[in-house]
């Protein structure tokens, strides 16, 4: 045999990523990853919630002021998209498991229905849990 | 040198050794963190701004406790399984690789464990 045989050749092992045009399949394909991430780290904000109820009502008080600040606002909006793009992806990548909807047209309208899913969830539940509070302090 | 083709070599548990109970899990939380967040999403909107008492109060159902906990295990073991996936992909030196798998599914326990602790004392009354 002069040559190995073909599963043993050095083929590439991944395409590299910058010579190919953004499209809406791959981008919110990261983005299910980065929200992911994003979400273990987030998850902690709700360890350290519960915690803290857990451990004392005046630090649980301390720990919902800042919720309720600016900062808070910014951190929970930010974890409240992650998770909402992440479930509403998450239940695409299950239909798609199921072999549903993996053809070009209908994976990029059903991306496109997802971040309009999150982008909406979002701001209403921004809008429920600021109102009866009113402003921030 | 082995004799064993490379297809033969990924067949049944593959070259992981470990089949599909990965993937498999992953689903399976996904299933259910899809009602359990949805639950959650519902419940902390309803609590937000509330104080301890209300915490108390709305733990003390143990059909509420009990979703929570549910939640929180299901919700570390997905989180994990994916950040396993993650650095396995992107991180190639395979010390730290190793170390940063155990570090992940170490912290998982942890914080879960934390989570867990902290909403069953929550449940009994605080």
């Amino acid at each position: 045999m002069a040559s190995d045989p073909p599963a043993r050749r050095d083929r590439p092992l991944s395409p590299h990523l910058q010579v190919y045009k953004p499209q809406w399949t791959s981008v919110l394909s990261i983005l299910h990853r980065i929200t992911g991430v994003a979400l273990a780290a987030g998850t902690l904000l709700l360890v350290w919630w519960l915690a803290a109820a857990a451990s004392s009502a005046d630090y649980f008080a301390w720990v919902q002021g800042f919720m309720a600040s600016w900062a808070g606002i910014v951190l929970l909006i930010g974890w409240a998209f992650a998770l909402y793009y992440h479930l509403c992806n998450g239940i695409r990548h299950l239909f798609w498991d199921a072999g549903i909807g993996l053809e070009l047209g209908p994976a990029r309208l059903s991306g496109m229905a997802v971040v309009a899913a999150a982008a909406a969830l979002t701001v209403v539940s921004t809008v429920i849990a600021l109102a009866p509070q009113g402003a921030p302090a | 040198m082995s004799f064993r083709t490379p297809l033969g070599r990924v067949r049944g548990l593959g070259s992981a050794r470990d089949g599909t109970h990965h993937w498999w899990a992953q689903r399976v939380t996904a299933i259910a963190l899809v009602p359990l967040t949805v639950w959650f999403v519902v419940s902390i909107l309803m609590l937000a701004g509330a104080d301890r008492v209300a915490i108390v109060d709305w733990l003390g159902n143990p059909v509420t406790a009990g979703l929570l906990v549910m939640l929180i295990l299901a919700s570390f073991h997905h989180g994990q399984l994916g950040l396993q996936v993650v650095i396995e992909d992107y991180v190639h030196n395979e010390g730290w690789k190793i170390g940063l798998i155990v570090f992940v599914k170490l912290a998982a326990l942890l914080f879960g464990g934390i989570a867990v602790i902290s909403a069953l004392k929550l449940a009994f009354g605080g």
